[in-house]
C-alpha cells in the first residue's frame, strides 16, 4: 500500500487525517481515491486535468516528471509539495 | 594566497581534472560573440519608452508625432500584441497567465512599476529612436502605489491587480488581494515541540531588493523573415524559454521561432525572463528589417528582475543541550508587479539543514509596485537562511554553545524528514560542517576587540529537468558535442569532461558547441544548478549510445556477434581474440567505409539530482566610529558530490561568497515613497570590488550523489545561501548588537549600537 501524505492546508478536508494508505498504480488513481474519501480534495490539487501549477507530486522523494501519469509503487510515499522551478 | 582544498576519495581520468576551457581564448581575446555584437545588414535600433510612474492607469497613447519623425521606421504599443486573455497558459513556468506575460512586455491598461514598458520605437539609429520616444504622448492617471510587502498584505491595501485573488492551495479567496499565493506545511506536533523546549526565541527579519548585477545588459536582435520565420539572437540562460515566451505572446507555433543563444555576460537567474525579444520581433515584422535592442544599466535595474525584498518571522525552540525541538516560520516575499516570488523555495529551504521533528512553515507571495522579481542564485533560500541562521546564532550565544557543534547536533542527514515531507537521501552537510570545524580558519583565534567570526549553513535542493545532447564521431576520432544548455559557468568544459570520461578518450578530442533551438531537442534553462548534472547525464547517455554503435561496427568488421565485443576505456576489443582490437581513433577511421558516421543522442528528464549544502566561516572587523565592516577572512565549504572541474566549482563558491558579501553589507534598491528607484547606476548601487574583499578560501567536499554516474551534484547556488547570515553573525558577535535587517550598512550598525547603548 502506498502512503499518501496530506498537506496541512488540505487537512480540514480530511478531518485532520495526515496520512492515507492507498492501492494505486499512478498519481491519477491516488487523487481519484482521495477524492472519493474526501470530496473536493481533487479540485484543490488538480486544474484542467493536471496538477496545479504551483504544486508538484513527489514519489519517494523524486518530483513526478510525468505528473498524473507517474507510477506509484506498492510501498511508495506520495507527497504534494511546492513546485520549485529552476533556481536559476 | 588563497587556499583551495578538494576532499576527494574517488579519482577519474578526466572528471575531476582542470583542463583549459573551450571558450577561454575567445573570451580573453574579446572575440567571443555576445548579443550586442550581432550585426545584420540593415539593422534598425529599438528603444523602449518606460513608465515614469510606479502605478498608473494608461488613459491614452499618441504615437503620431514619433511616427512622423525622420528616421523612425515603426512604433509599437500593447495594441500590436495579440490579445492576451486571462486564461491560464503555461509560459515555461515563468508566468501565471498569458496576459501577465504580455502586459509585462508592453503595458496595456495599467503600468505597475517605474520602468514598465509602454511603447517601443525602431529607427535608423539609437539617437533617432531615443528622440522619437520623447515625442510619444502618454496620458496617465497616477494611482497610489504600494511597495512594502507587509503593507501590501494588509486589508484595504492599494491593489496592484484589481482581480487577483489569493490561491490557498487551490482555494481562491473571495476578495481581491495582493497576496497571490499562500502555502503552508507542517510536521509533527509544533505545540508539543515548543512546550518541550528549555529556550524559545522568536525574531523578525527583513531583507532589501537586490540585483544580480550581471555585467552584460539584456539585449535582443530579431529578424522576422517574409516567410514568417522569426530568428532571435539574444543573451539568455534558456534559449527554449525565450522561444516559448515569444511564441506564446505572439501566438506563433514554436517552430516559427528560432532562438540563438549568444555568449552570456552573467545571468545568475536574471537572464531567464525574455524582456525584449517579442518587442524586437514585432518591430522587425513591422519594418521588414532586423531590429536590435539593448538595455541601459538604468533599464536593467528598473525593468529587469531583481531578487525580492522579504519579511520573515522565525521561532525556534531548543533544549539546554542545543537539541532543537520545534521550528516555525512565516515568510513573505515581494514578487514585484506580477506573481511569482521565490517564497515557496524559501519555506522549503528554511529548515532543510536541520533534523527536527516538529515544524511549520508558511509562505506568502505578494505583488507590489516594483519590477517583477526574478531568480537570483538559489532564489528565496539566502533570505530564509539569513533569518534562520541568525536566530540559531543567537541561541548558540545564549546557551554558550559552539555554532558548528550546535549544527552538527541538529544536522540533517540521510533519512531526515523535512517539513514539506520529503526524506533526505545521501547528503553531505555533516561532512561540510566537519570540514569547516577542522579548517585552519575555524581553529584560529579571532583578534577580539571589534572583530567577530560568523558561521552559517545553506541548502539548495538542485534540479534535474530536461536536457538534450547529440554527439557525432568524426573520422579522425574526435567528437562533435552539441548541446542546448547555455554555458554560463563553464559547462562546455564540464559536459565535455563527462563525455570524454565515458568514452575513454582525451578531453581535447571533444569539441562542445552550444546550438540554437532548431538544432537540438528541448533543453531547460541553465539554472537551478542543473546543467552539469542533467546535461551531464544526457552526455553520458549519448556517449553510451556511441559506444554501443562502435561495438556494433567492430562486430561487423570482425564478422562476429556484438556480444563478443567489449568497449573498455576507449578500446574496442574482441573478447576471445587478443589480436582483434581498435582504439577509438582507429575504429573511427574505418567508419566511412563500413557504413558511415555514427551519432549518439540522448534526451533526458532526470531525477536524483542530489541536494547541495554549504557552510561558510567569515571573520569581520567593524569600525565602531563609522560602522563600516571589513571582511578579513572567508572560507567557503561545499559538497559538490564530485567536482567535475574543481576550478569552476571553486569559482562558483567564491562568486557566491562575493555576491553574498555585497548583499549583506551594501546592496539595496533605494525607493522613494512612491516606488521610484533612486540609485539605478553602479555608482550608487554599491557592489563589492576587489578592494572590499579578502581572498576566499574554499574546501570542496565530495559526498557522491547516488543519482549521477560520477556522483555529481549541482554547485551553482548553494554557495550564495550562507554568506548573509554568516556575515550578520560575525557582525553581531563583533559589535554585541544583533542585526535583523539587510543590508548591514554602516548607518544601520551604528543605529543598532545607539539603540543598545553600545
Amino acid at each position: 500500500m502506498a502512503t499518501i501524505f496530506i498537506p496541512s492546508m488540505l487537512r480540514p478536508l480530511t478531518g485532520g487525517v495526515r496520512q492515507v494508505e492507498c492501492e494505486a498504480r499512478n498519481v491519477r488513481q491516488v487523487i481519484e481515491f482521495l477524492d472519493e474519501l474526501y470530496p473536493g480534495i481533487k479540485d484543490r490539487l488538480v486544474e484542467d486535468g493536471e496538477i496545479r501549477e504551483n504544486l508538484a507530486v513527489a514519489i519517494d522523494g523524486d518530483v513526478a516528471i510525468m505528473g498524473m501519469l507517474e507510477k506509484v509503487g506498492e510501498n511508495s510515499e506520495v507527497h504534494f509539495v511546492p513546485a520549485i522551478g529552476g533556481g536559476r | 594566497m588563497t587556499s583551495n582544498q578538494v576532499l576527494s576519495d574517488v579519482e577519474y581520468n578526466v572528471v575531476g581534472k582542470r583542463p583549459v576551457r573551450p571558450d577561454g581564448v575567445d573570451k580573453v581575446t574579446g572575440r567571443a560573440q555576445y548579443g550586442a555584437d550581432t550585426q545584420l545588414t540593415g539593422t534598425l535600433w529599438a528603444k523602449v519608452l518606460r513608465s515614469p510612474h510606479p502605478h498608473a492607469r494608461i488613459k491614452s497613447i499618441n504615437t503620431s508625432k514619433a511616427e512622423a519623425l525622420t528616421g523612425v521606421r515603426a512604433v509599437l504599443t500593447a495594441k500590436d500584441l495579440p490579445f492576451a486573455s486571462l486564461s491560464k497558459e503555461a509560459l515555461g513556468g515563468e508566468y501565471a497567465s498569458l496576459k501577465f506575460a504580455s502586459d509585462h512586455m508592453l503595458a496595456s491598461d495599467k503600468v505597475l512599476f517605474k520602468g514598465h514598458p509602454v511603447a517601443a520605437v525602431a529607427a535608423v539609429n539609437g539617437h533617432v529612436a531615443e528622440s522619437a520616444l520623447a515625442l510619444i504622448e502618454v496620458e496617465y492617471e497616477v494611482l497610489e502605489s504600494v511597495i512594502d510587502v507587509r503593507e501590501a498584505m494588509k486589508d484595504g491595501a492599494v491593489l496592484v491587480h484589481e482581480d487577483l485573488r489569493t490561491n490557498d492551495m487551490g482555494e481562491m479567496s473571495s476578495k481581491p488581494s495582493n497576496i497571490a499565493t499562500h502555502m503552508s506545511y507542517s510536521l509533527g506536533d509544533i505545540a508539543k515541540g515548543f512546550a518541550e523546549a528549555d529556550l524559545v526565541l522568536e525574531r523578525e527579519y527583513t531583507t532589501a531588493t537586490v540585483h544580480q548585477g550581471y555585467i552584460e545588459p539584456h539585449n535582443s536582435t530579431s529578424f522576422w523573415n517574409s516567410d514568417g520565420q522569426v530568428n532571435i539572437w539574444t543573451s539568455t540562460q534558456g534559449s527554449f524559454q525565450v522561444r516559448a515566451t515569444t511564441a506564446n505572446v505572439l501566438r506563433l507555433p514554436v517552430s516559427k521561432v528560432k532562438v540563438t543563444p549568444m555568449e552570456i555576460g552573467g545571468g545568475f537567474g536574471g537572464k531567464i525572463t525574455a524582456y525584449l525579444d517579442a518587442i524586437t520581433a514585432l518591430l522587425s515584422k513591422k519594418t521588414g528589417h532586423p531590429v536590435k535592442a539593448a538595455m541601459s544599466r538604468t533599464e536593467v535595474f528598473e525593468a529587469s528582475g531583481p531578487a525580492p525584498a522579504s519579511w520573515m518571522r522565525v521561532k525556534i525552540g531548543v533544549k539546554n543541550n542545543g537539541k532543537m525541538t520545534a521550528v516555525e516560520t512565516e515568510m513573505a516575499m515581494d514578487a514585484g508587479a506580477y506573481p511569482g516570488s521565490p517564497v515557496m523555495q524559501a519555506i522549503v529551504c528554511a529548515f532543510a539543514c536541520y533534523d527536527v521533528e516538529n515544524g511549520k512553515v508558511d509562505g506568502y507571495d505578494v505583488v507590489v509596485n516594483k519590477p517583477k522579481t526574478a531568480a537570483y542564485r538559489a532564489p528565496g533560500s539566502p533570505q530564509a537562511a539569513f533569518a534562520v541562521e541568525s536566530l540559531i546564532d543567537e541561541i548558540c550565544l545564549q546557551l554558550k554553545l559552539d555554532p558548528i557543534e550546535f549544527r552538527l547536533l541538529n544536522a540533517a542527514k540521510e533519512g531526515t524528514r523535512r517539513i514539506e515531507g520529503l526524506v533526505a537521501r545521501r547528503i553531505g552537510l555533516i561532512e561540510c560542517l566537519e570540514a569547516a570545524r577542522d579548517h585552519d580558519h575555524y581553529k584560529s583565534k579571532t583578534n577580539g576587540g571589534n572583530t567577530g567570526r560568523g558561521v552559517a549553513c545553506g541548502y539548495w535542493p538542485n534540479r534535474g529537468f530536461q536536457s538534450s545532447v547529440v554527439m557525432t564521431v568524426n573520422f579522425d576520432g574526435t567528437i562533435g558535442l552539441l548541446m542546448g544548455s547555455v554555458d554560463i559557468g563553464g559547462t562546455r568544459a564540464s559536459i565535455a569532461q563527462q563525455t570524454a570520461e565515458t568514452l575513454g578518450i582525451a578531453y581535447e578530442d571533444v569539441k562542445p558547441t552550444v546550438v540554437d533551438t532548431d538544432s537540438i531537442g528541448y533543453t531547460f534553462i541553465t539554472g537551478g544548478s542543473r546543467t552539469s548534472f542533467a546535461t551531464g547525464i544526457a552526455a553520458i547517455n549519448a556517449a553510451e549510445d556511441v559506444m554501443a554503435q562502435m561495438v556494433s561496427r567492430a562486430a561487423k568488421i570482425w564478422d562476429t556477434e556484438e556480444d563478443n565485443v567489449e568497449y573498455v576505456n576507449g578500446m574496442i576489443s574482441h573478447k576471445s581474440d587478443e589480436e582483434l582490437k581498435f582504439s577509438f581513433k582507429d575504429l573511427a577511421r574505418q567508419l566511412a567505409t563500413t557504413g558511415g558516421t555514427i551519432s549518439g543522442r540522448s534526451n533526458v528528464d532526470p531525477t536524483g539530482e542530489g541536494n547541495g549544502y554549504a557552510v561558510h566561516v567569515v571573520d569581520v572587523v567593524v569600525d565602531p566610529e563609522t560602522g563600516k565592516t571589513d571582511v578579513t577572512r572567508y572560507t567557503a565549504v561545499q559538497d559538490a558530490g564530485k567536482a567535475v572541474h574543481p576550478s569552476y566549482v571553486e569559482g562558483q563558491m567564491q562568486g557566491g561568497a562575493v555576491q553574498g558579501i555585497g548583499w549583506a553589507l551594501n546592496e539595496e534598491y533605494f525607493f522613494d515613497q512612491t516606488g521610484k528607484m533612486m540609485n539605478p547606476t553602479f555608482l550608487d548601487y554599491r557592489m563589492p570590488t576587489t578592494l572590499d574583499l579578502p581572498m576566499i578560501d574554499t574546501v570542496i567536499v565530495e559526498v557522491a550523489n547516488p543519482g549521477h554516474p560520477y556522483g555529481v551534484r549541482g554547485v551553482g547556488e548553494a554557495a550564495i545561501v550562507p554568506p548573509m547570515a554568516a556575515i550578520a553573525n560575525a557582525v553581531s558577535r563583533a559589535t554585541g548588537n544583533r542585526m535583523h535587517s539587510l543590508p548591514m550598512t554602516p548607518g544601520k550598525i551604528l543605529e543598532a549600537g545607539w539603540e543598545n547603548g553600545k
